[in-house]
């Protein structure tokens, strides 16, 4: 490889990064190197160019080990409906997994029981989770960051809105579109955070300011710390598991000194239909591109323009994407923009109003859960067509999109069937450093356990710390 | 279908007369009669920015480059690529909103609007729909009553919005092969349309006012406007009614390619009109489209029905934010912003205060002016000439508008590419001055200069003995032979005076001529 070639050469590091493997979510366009998006549209289609954040990792030295798999155009929460096939969440492999969930019979594969990601950055979240990699990207509009995390027990950082560079990132939603980091730890998480925030004069929505890298203190101290428990995250359908787990966690807040106090966000029922409208819309609008001149699948089809749109649209887009591009444009006629998109961009600004009072009054970070449930069954999660597991699986996650705050899952304990499950931390705009500095505090008082892959043998567990940080500096 | 000429029905012609009336701003009031019709037009004229590179991305702007060679990442609308507004391209426009008098909005937006078409690789155009960069502008322009240069009324259009848009790219269909071909050198390149209210009543009016914003584009310098390069683009908007009655029905004129066709457009639409109404027929609100062969309308087949275009606000640019003196904060880099007081402060001449000074320093007629403005470089050449001559300019221009400019026009030729200079124009102008060449002999001179063989006219007067004489004897002697009757009469002397002339080629000085015949003649 040509970044440890010159590393020998000059005998200096190329950045903070230098050598260490990284996956990058497969709608990040990296050049030379196909960029599907998980879709026919794209298949097969070489990128010219790299992302800024795929650019500037590389610039620190870091090794691409490839692209992960993801829901067709980042659309779905499960990391299922891409063509290359669902992604399976490592820790259906996992020896914690198996011993708490036999399987169904004997005689039947232990294929069939194995578990989703979540999404839709589930390969990003896969790889970093299976110990293929030290860092992943994935993107974060509606919690395809944080959702997958959660489930593949690693971290996953959702920063504010306009603080990472979103050229090169194939939109879904441009108005809440954030690339994602996924690490196994959250020191880890700030430093690919270095490499990555600033202004991007390719991004117009990426904020001027000078952004400064920091280090998370080791020593943390939680008592000036007020922390906001936002009642309505308490959602139907949230696992009384997960509901105790959330609990505890307050109650490990307030043992160390911190206030914690219940705060109410009294929109955020409303997040998912506003959400659907808005998506839906923008949608519409950027998957217009798509109609095979210029690049990509194109129908084998000449009676006229229109018939060739209409043919390679068909085919290079699974149901769940034309779903959303129809869906979106009849919010965009002229007679529906009034009564939904307008009306959506209102409800938003209600929903990131009520962030900016509750932050307002004192409170530093909200805790919530970060999904409904551990990881479900493929065989399960397939029952349900796509538009409703979004909705469901979205409600904790999506309404920090709606606002643009940044908001991190830490991966905190193991359910009853020895699967991961995350909390929520979401903070001021901006205050990444005071967000991560929480996480890691919690990071350190839950001591998650190390996924245990037959697989992949591993040195003595308690020492799990020191390998998981890639701060060896 | 199409089978008028240019012979317009007695409506039309009524029509026309009381358009070319003047009167400030209303359209004419035809005469109570038969066909008392009110023709109503208005303008949406697309220009083509002059800048380096494109409203929202890096590539070059080049008319005429090879296909597709001058394509960003984004012009083609590859995936994860970005729009990055261009400075240059808000500051054309804030330009160009001041020339036009209009309010410029210091916060504007950009939305997206969306139809599906082979020329246009996002689906979308980047446009301003719900928030333009500048409003509520007037537009002064003047036209001739009756054709006579002489009786000159200024009108105004008001001028509704400009808006900052993206061009398309260009689709050429090749019917042979069934295939359309696609060139995205255009797409992506920074628009302002133009829209006007409409106060417009007929073809001249509209070709008058369109010519009056190609001066002031080429002024201000924000874009060539040249209409066969196709940097700037009218649709007219064209409807009649009864004076008195509501707005008729209008019909979107499009592909109309010159300032001429666009008068002969929009006064055969509004002849079409009225023939069809007079018939009892009524008027689709459609588009059709100028067919400059047939010099007729046509509707285009490709509208069916009204297009949504489902505009949404474009997430990716943020509101564009304008500055001037008062609103601009203290510390802020005067790179990084666009100050509307700054630009104002530094906009050159309009055409209309470039004529009135030109009148008044100058002493010319107003008619003059607008002929020396309209001829590019012409006013320059003018100026040059005065400044190298003793001549009154209200005799140089004669030279320019009546020979300099009739020679240019004969040879096809622009001003810049004149074989003779204002050095050697003044130079000429000068001997006429000291009276040692006749108006008669400098017209020849002229003629020989024109050839461009680089000689001065002092040499071309020598060459061809064209002094003017002023040696008494000499030109007594030249009387003497040239009279034939001795009679005491104007008219015999007049043409006397001819005949000494046409007998030395002009060159005799008439003062003594007619002195030396007089006192033959009286002899």
């Amino acid at each position: 490889m040509t970044e440890k070639g010159n590393f020998h050469r000059w005998g200096q590091p190329l950045g903070v990064l230098d050598g260490i493997p990284i996956a990058v979510k497969d709608n990040f366009n990296t050049a030379g190197i196909e960029t599907t998006c998980a879709s026919n549209m794209l298949k097969g289609y070489i990128s010219p160019y790299n992302a800024t954040v795929v650019q500037k990792l590389l610039d620190q030295g870091a090794v691409l080990l490839g692209k992960t798999n993801l829901d067709e155009f980042a659309m779905g929460s499960g990391s299922t409906d891409g063509i290359f096939g669902p992604v399976r969440n490592p820790w259906s492999y996992s020896r914690q997994y198996k011993e708490k969930t036999p399987p169904k019979s004997s005689s039947e594969n232990e294929e069939s029981d194995w578990v989703i990601t979540g999404g839709s950055s589930g390969g990003s979240a896969a790889a970093v989770s299976s110990f293929t990699c030290f860092v992943a990207l994935g993107s974060d509009t509606g919690g395809s960051t944080r959702n997958p995390a959660a489930h593949c027990g690693v971290v996953g950082l959702k920063p504010t809105y306009g603080l990472i560079s979103r050229h090169g990132l194939i939109p879904l939603v441009n108005s809440m579109d954030v690339p994602g980091i996924l690490t196994r730890c959250v020191d880890d998480a700030a430093v690919v955070l270095g490499s990555l925030a600033g202004h991007d004069p390719k991004d117009a929505t990426t904020i001027q300011d000078t952004f400064k890298p920091f280090e998370l203190p080791n020593l943390i101290d939680v008592r000036k710390l007020c922390i906001g428990i936002p009642k309505e995250y308490h959602a139907p359908g949230l696992s009384s598991e997960i509901l105790a787990l959330w609990s505890k966690a307050a109650d490990l807040f307030k043992d160390a000194g911190a206030k914690v106090i219940e705060v109410s966000l009294p929109h955020t029922r409303y997040s998912i239909v506003c959400y659907h409208v808005l998506c839906t819309a923008e949608v519409a609008s950027n998957m217009a591109r798509f109609d095979g001149l210029e690049y990509g699948h194109r129908a084998d089809m000449n009676k006229s323009t229109e018939s060739m749109y209409a043919a390679t649209r068909r085919e290079g887009f699974n149901d769940v994407v034309r779903g959303r591009i129809l869906s979106g444009n009849y919010f965009l006629l002229k007679q529906n923009y009034e009564n939904y998109f307008i009306k959506a961009q209102k409800v938003r600004r209600l929903i990131a109003n009520d962030f900016v009072k509750v932050f307002g009054s004192g409170v530093d970070i909200l805790l919530t859960p970060t999904t409904l449930s551990d990881a479900v069954p493929y065989m399960e999660f397939i029952k349900e067509d796509n538009r409703t597991r979004s909705a469901q699986d979205d409600i904790l996650t999506q309404a920090a999109n709606m606002a643009g705050l940044p908001a991190i899952s830490i991966p905190t304990a193991l359910s009853k069937r020895g699967l991961p499950v995350g909390l929520q931390f979401i903070g001021h705009s901006f205050q990444e450093k005071q967000l991560l500095t929480v996480a890691k505090w919690f990071e350190k008082q839950v001591k998650f356990p190390m996924i245990q892959l037959e697989e992949v043998k591993r040195h003595d567990c308690s020492v799990f710390q020191h390998q998981k940080s890639v701060s060896f500096l | 279908f199409c089978t008028r000429g240019s012979s317009a029905p007695e409506g039309a012609k009524q029509g026309s007369r009381a358009c070319a009336r003047p009167a400030t701003g209303h359209r004419g009031t035809a005469p109570r009669g038969l066909a008392s019709w009110v023709p109503v037009v208005g303008l949406e004229i697309h220009v083509q920015i002059s800048s380096n590179s494109k409203l929202f991305s890096g590539s070059q702007v080049q008319f005429a480059a090879p296909p597709n060679s001058l394509v960003s990442f984004f012009d083609a609308s590859l995936p994860g690529t970005l729009p990055v507004l261009n400075r240059r391209c808000v500051e054309a426009a804030v330009m160009t909103g001041l020339a036009l008098n209009c309010s410029i909005n210091k916060k504007s937006l950009f939305d997206r609007k969306h139809y599906f078409y082979a020329d246009l690789p996002a689906g979308y155009q980047i446009t301003q729909q719900r928030v333009p960069i500048a409003v509520n502008g007037s537009l002064s322009y003047s036209l001739c009553i009756d054709n006579k240069m002489s009786q000159m009324v200024t009108k105004t259009v008001r001028i509704k919005q400009i808006q900052l848009e993206q061009d398309s790219g260009k689709s050429l269909h090749d019917d042979a092969r069934s295939q359309t071909l696609v060139d995205l050198n255009r797409a992506g390149v920074g628009l302002m349309e133009v829209v006007t209210e409409p106060d417009m009543c007929c073809g001249e009016e509209a070709a008058a006012a369109v010519r009056e914003l190609q001066l002031i584009l080429q002024t201000l310098g924000s874009s060539q406007a040249i209409m066969a390069e196709g940097q700037l683009r009218v649709d007219a908007n064209v409807s009649v009614h009864h004076p008195g009655e509501p707005y008729g029905v209008r019909t979107e004129v499009k592909n109309i390619n010159s300032v001429r066709f666009l008068a002969k457009a929009v006064d055969y639409e509004i002849q079409r009109q009225i023939e069809e109404l007079e018939n009892g027929g009524t008027i689709l609100n459609e588009t059709r489209s100028f067919d400059s062969k047939l010099g007729c309308t046509i509707p285009m087949r490709d509208k069916e029905g009204k297009q949504d275009y489902r505009f949404m606000p474009e997430p990716n640019l943020p509101p564009l934010i304008l500055y001037d003196a008062k609103s601009l904060p203290v510390n802020m880099n005067h790179q990084q912003v666009v100050n509307i007081d700054w630009i104002r402060e530094r906009l050159p001449d309009l055409p209309s205060v470039k004529r009135a000074k030109l009148v008044e320093l100058y002493g010319i007629l107003p008619e003059h002016s607008f002929t020396l403005l309209n001829e590019d470089g012409l006013a320059e050449y003018f100026e040059n000439v005065i400044k190298q001559t003793q001549m009154k300019p209200k005799k140089v221009i004669g030279w320019i508008l009546n020979d300099l400019l009739s020679y240019l026009k004969q040879h096809a030729l622009t001003v810049k590419d004149s074989p003779v200079s204002s050095f050697l124009l003044a130079d000429l102008l000068n001997l006429l001055e000291r009276r040692e060449i006749s108006s008669s002999a400098a017209k020849q001179v002229l003629e020989e200069l024109w050839k461009g063989e680089g000689k001065t006219p002092l040499k071309i007067v020598k060459e061809k003995k064209l002094e003017l004489i002023q040696d008494q004897k000499e030109l007594e002697q030249i009387c003497q032979s040239v009279m034939a009757i001795k009679v005491g009469n104007q008219k015999v002397l007049n043409k006397l005076i001819g005949l000494v002339q046409r007998a030395t080629r002009g060159r005799s000085n008439p003062v003594l001529v007619k002195q030396i015949l007089e006192k033959k003649l009286s002899e």
